[in-house]
């Protein structure tokens, strides 16, 4: 009865490990792009097999045991229960094959920590649900938001390729550089996780955390927030495209024109027409995971924007809670992570949409104002 | 008098308490109370399973389908809060109160009121965990390990959530302090300390872990409180507090708190392989050391949750290091089980099947603890499904396959009535297939970088997560079927005898009939 269920569950695991040749089920880490994560590759490598050698030395004696010493087969059973020295033997070997173990762990932990004297250094700023990537540097600074679209999540829309790792501006970096990253949260901790570079580094708000990569080939590589963040967790991928210098340095001057151009709207005149049709896309990046796409909100712990005291009020409050947020709750301080003409945008959408109609709208200009 | 200190006391002890529902509520019996806390871990284990169901029903496919992803943070939350404090604790607790006075020759517990109080906070803290789904906003959602800032975010459900901890709190140490002094005091005359059955002696070292750890717990959450209601900053930069500073303390209750669901679990099975192979337990006092290493061990590695926060090198090294010792004892404990069944004279009943299993499955989550001990490695695979395999690996086919080898074990003692020993092994071998279908191949999603805790995913990992949901539906569907299997034994089976199985040598074996009476060594057994 026994042996003929091993068999079969031997059977099963087989079949498993069959269909495991199909190139969906990944068995093994991301290849590795980067020294640090050949080494990990190798550490994990290196333990697994040590442990299935002694799971295979372990388990052969006790199956053996199993099959042999069965009352069934007319075992009869001895009454040694104590040895000294198997007892110290089997104490120090395995502390032994430990230190082995530790000695390149050890090794590899000293260079993950090696920060200093990077080639460049990207500031990332975790949001619920975001990244922001800011180069210091020429005022180029940008958000990271998932670019799935909200019908292929609800299954409204057949799934692309890199369904959930995808977003609408990856953070760039040229090849074979030193890059630092200094991370920090501006609500709950966030996790920047990128696989193949072998990095995985908490961003822990009113703290500043570095952690560091150099990519060794060009291409794009997809990462996704570690540590739990609330309900958008599973929707802020991590996206890093890896250029050669030239690329690199073409596209970081596209930044700055973009820089240029955006600094030059923000002067402009809009009507509030302009102002709502920009503000509509706002919205969607940075409210309506919360507030939801028709402002009802979550019934109990997201409020509604449609109707609401603040969204149909006095437009000084709704302004203020929108630069400011509200302190204890989900509701975030926009004023750092938006530009004047975005807050002015996204709060004029907000009070002329749904069965909101103030009728009023806010101006760039007007945010402008207030961040002095 | 002698005569019926162990005999024929059963109906003399019925007639002084009171019947029906009051019994339950004001028994100070052991047996009673372990009944109960052994039925409400059941009870609360099905809830905790069936939101696990959820949980592999909306990860069977990409996208979503059945609940929101806010909803999805509740069930893993609860899943986990619930499975944790309200099943596998309780249920060791059950097997303390049932077993620990029997196996040391003594009447009862030693504070018997205590007993009935340490209960009876449960079901109120039970309450109020399920109660929070029905509250504006919904359960908790900010993982049963209830990280700030996120947990301070959040509506009243994460308040509920802080107070069922507290009582649950409660209720621990008055237990733990129960079973100390019961130990420490009751224990009959002979019975020296180095006689004790392992079981006992696993959960002597528990309950010291328990008294120690769970103060700590219930300090982190009151300052959760705090800093949500009172205006306190403990774990806010903006204050001058620190958000890591809550994952120390957590972690520092944490990490004895996964000894204390695990060192029973040896306990029972050390009971269960010398029995069926009838032989005695290999390196008795090797073991009770290495059971006291671990404990003393478990105070020294919290930090090895947190090697992704960013710690200094120097506390990242440490914490490798000591964590790698771990497996030190813990490789003493496995080579000792196997070499008590080496040469023995083995049958496979139903709890020497669990028992097997148990060391089988649990050396592999063993395993995996020490991949995630390498603080390189654990970076890539913290907080990605490898964890959520491993701790399965320890707490499902570890804690919980102790406990139905344990109830088989000893439900012939406790109900006087045999199982079925073919339904037994139906259902070992239905959780057994299912379990590993269901978590092995997250191994896999973990080493290929699937977070954890999301509800939906990239396409890549949907084959695995297909399988894994289907193991799940069939373990799941498998415990309902243990419930079957007991209620059949309680109600048709056929009668135990005083001692069913040929290896056992504890007292509650030698010393007294089928079912247990009601009050068992009103004088004590002497032991020689």
């Amino acid at each position: 009865m026994m042996s003929k269920l091993i068999r079969m569950v031997g059977g099963v695991m087989l079949g498993l490990s069959s269909v495991a040749a199909n190139a969906a089920y990944q068995l093994n880490l991301q290849t590795p792009n980067s020294t640090i994560a050949t080494q990990i590759y190798n550490l994990h490598m290196l333990i697994l097999w040590v442990c299935v050698v002694i799971f295979v030395v372990v388990f052969s004696a006790l199956f053996y045991s199993l099959l042999k010493h069965r009352k069934s087969v007319g075992h009869k059973a001895a009454h040694f229960h104590e040895s000294t020295t198997v007892e110290i033997a089997w104490t120090v070997i395995p502390f032994i094959i430990l230190i082995v173990m530790a000695f390149p762990a050890t090794k590899t932990m000293i260079q993950m920590r090696d920060t200093p004297n990077p080639d460049m250094t990207v500031k990332v700023t975790a949001y619920q649900w975001k990244w922001e990537y800011d180069y210091q540097k020429d005022g180029v600074k940008y958000m990271s938001v998932l670019s799935t679209p909200q019908d292929q999540i609800d299954n409204k829309a057949p799934k692309d390729e890199h369904y959930l790792l995808e977003v609408d501006n990856p953070l760039v970096v040229p090849v074979g550089k030193k890059v630092r990253l200094l991370l920090q949260a501006n609500d709950v901790i966030h996790s920047w996780s990128m696989p193949a570079f072998g990095v995985k580094q908490d961003a822990i708000p009113g703290f500043i955390k570095d952690t560091w990569f150099r990519a060794d080939r060009t291409g794009t590589y997809r990462g996704q927030c570690s540590e739990l963040c609330g309900k958008g967790h599973g929707f802020m991928p991590i996206v890093v495209e890896v250029k050669d210098q030239a690329d690199y340095d073409k596209w970081f001057e596209e930044q700055k024109t973009k820089v240029a151009s955006a600094a030059a709207d923000a002067g402009k005149e809009y009507t509030a027409d302009e102002l709502k049709a920009k503000g509509e896309a706002v919205f969607t990046a940075n409210c309506a995971a919360c507030h939801q796409a028709n402002g009802k909100g979550i019934p109990g712990t997201i409020p509604a924007l449609d109707g609401s005291k603040i969204a149909t009020g006095p437009k000084d409050a709704h302004i203020n809670r929108v630069m400011n947020g509200k302190p204890g709750t989900a509701m975030a301080a926009f004023a750092a992570q938006l530009s004047d003409l975005e807050i002015a945008s996204v709060i004029t959408y907000e009070r002329n949409s749904w069965g909101n109609h103030d009728g009023d709208f806010v101006a760039p200009s007007e945010i402008k104002a207030l961040r002095k | 008098m002698q005569a019926t200190a162990t005999h024929g006391h059963d109906d003399h002890g019925h007639d002084h308490h009171p019947s029906g529902f009051m019994r339950w509520v004001t028994t100070t019996n052991h047996k009673d109370i372990g009944t109960m806390y052994l039925w409400f871990s059941f009870a609360m284990f099905l809830v905790g399973g069936s939101l696990a169901m959820l949980i592999r029903a909306e990860l069977f496919q990409p996208g979503l389908q059945f609940v929101r992803p806010e909803v999805f943070n509740q069930l893993t939350t609860m899943h986990g809060l619930i499975m944790v404090f309200g099943a596998i604790m309780p249920a060791f607790v059950g097997f303390a109160n049932w077993q620990v006075p029997m196996m040391i020759g003594a009447p009862d517990m030693a504070l018997p009121r205590l007993n009935n109080w340490s209960f009876w906070l449960l079901p109120v803290a039970g309450c109020l965990l399920i109660a929070s789904f029905f509250v504006p906003g919904g359960a908790s959602a900010g993982g049963w390990t209830m990280y700030p800032p996120l947990f301070i975010q959040g509506g009243i459900s994460n308040d509920m959530t802080i107070f069922a901890v507290h009582i649950l709190g409660i209720s621990s140490i008055m237990g733990s302090i129960n079973i100390i002094v019961t130990i420490m005091n009751m224990r009959a005359p002979g019975m020296t300390w180095m006689k004790m059955p392992l079981f006992v002696w696993t959960w002597f070292i528990t309950a010291y872990l328990l008294v120690a750890v769970m103060p700590v717990l219930a300090g982190t959450v009151t300052m959760l409180l705090t800093d949500r209601h009172f205006g306190t900053h403990f774990f806010s930069a903006a204050g001058g507090g620190d958000p890591v500073m809550f994952q120390h303390l957590f972690w520092f209750f944490g990490h004895p708190e996964v000894y204390i669901m695990i060192l029973p679990a040896f306990g029972i099975i050390s009971q269960i392989i010398p029995t069926f192979a009838r032989k005695p337990l290999f390196g008795y006092a090797s073991m009770v050391y290495a059971t006291a290493s671990i404990a003393i061990l478990s105070f020294t590695v919290w930090a090895h949750h947190m090697f992704a926060v960013g710690m200094p090198l120097v506390g990242q090294l440490y914490f490798v290091y000591a964590t790698m010792l771990i497996a030190v004892p813990t490789g003493v404990k496995v080579f000792n089980w196997v070499s008590t069944m080496w040469r023995g004279s083995m049958t496979f009943e139903t709890p020497m099947l669990f028992a097997v299993g148990f060391i089988w499955l649990f050396t592999i989550g063993g395993f995996t603890g020490l991949v995630l001990a390498i603080a390189p490695v654990d970076i890539q695979l913290q907080d990605t499904y490898y964890v959520v395999a491993h701790f399965h690996y320890v707490l499902v086919s570890g804690a919980l396959f102790a406990i139905f080898g344990g109830v088989y074990y000893w439900l012939p003692k406790w109900s006087g009535k045999m199982y079925s020993e073919s339904l037994g092994k139906t259902h070992f071998w239905l959780s057994f297939v299912g379990f590993n279908i269901a978590f092995f191949p997250q191994h896999f999603l973990g080493l290929a970088g699937m977070p954890r805790r999301i509800p939906d995913y990239a396409l890549q990992f949907a084959d695995f997560n297909r399988i894994s949901s289907i193991g799940a539906f069939l373990f799941g569907a498998s415990q309902l079927f243990f419930l079957y299997v007991v209620i059949n034994a309680i109600r048709s089976g056929e009668k135990a005898p005083a001692m069913p199985w040929e290896g056992a040598d504890t007292l509650e074996w030698t010393h007294l009939p089928s079912p247990a009476p009601y009050h068992s060594f009103d004088t004590a057994p002497v032991i020689k």
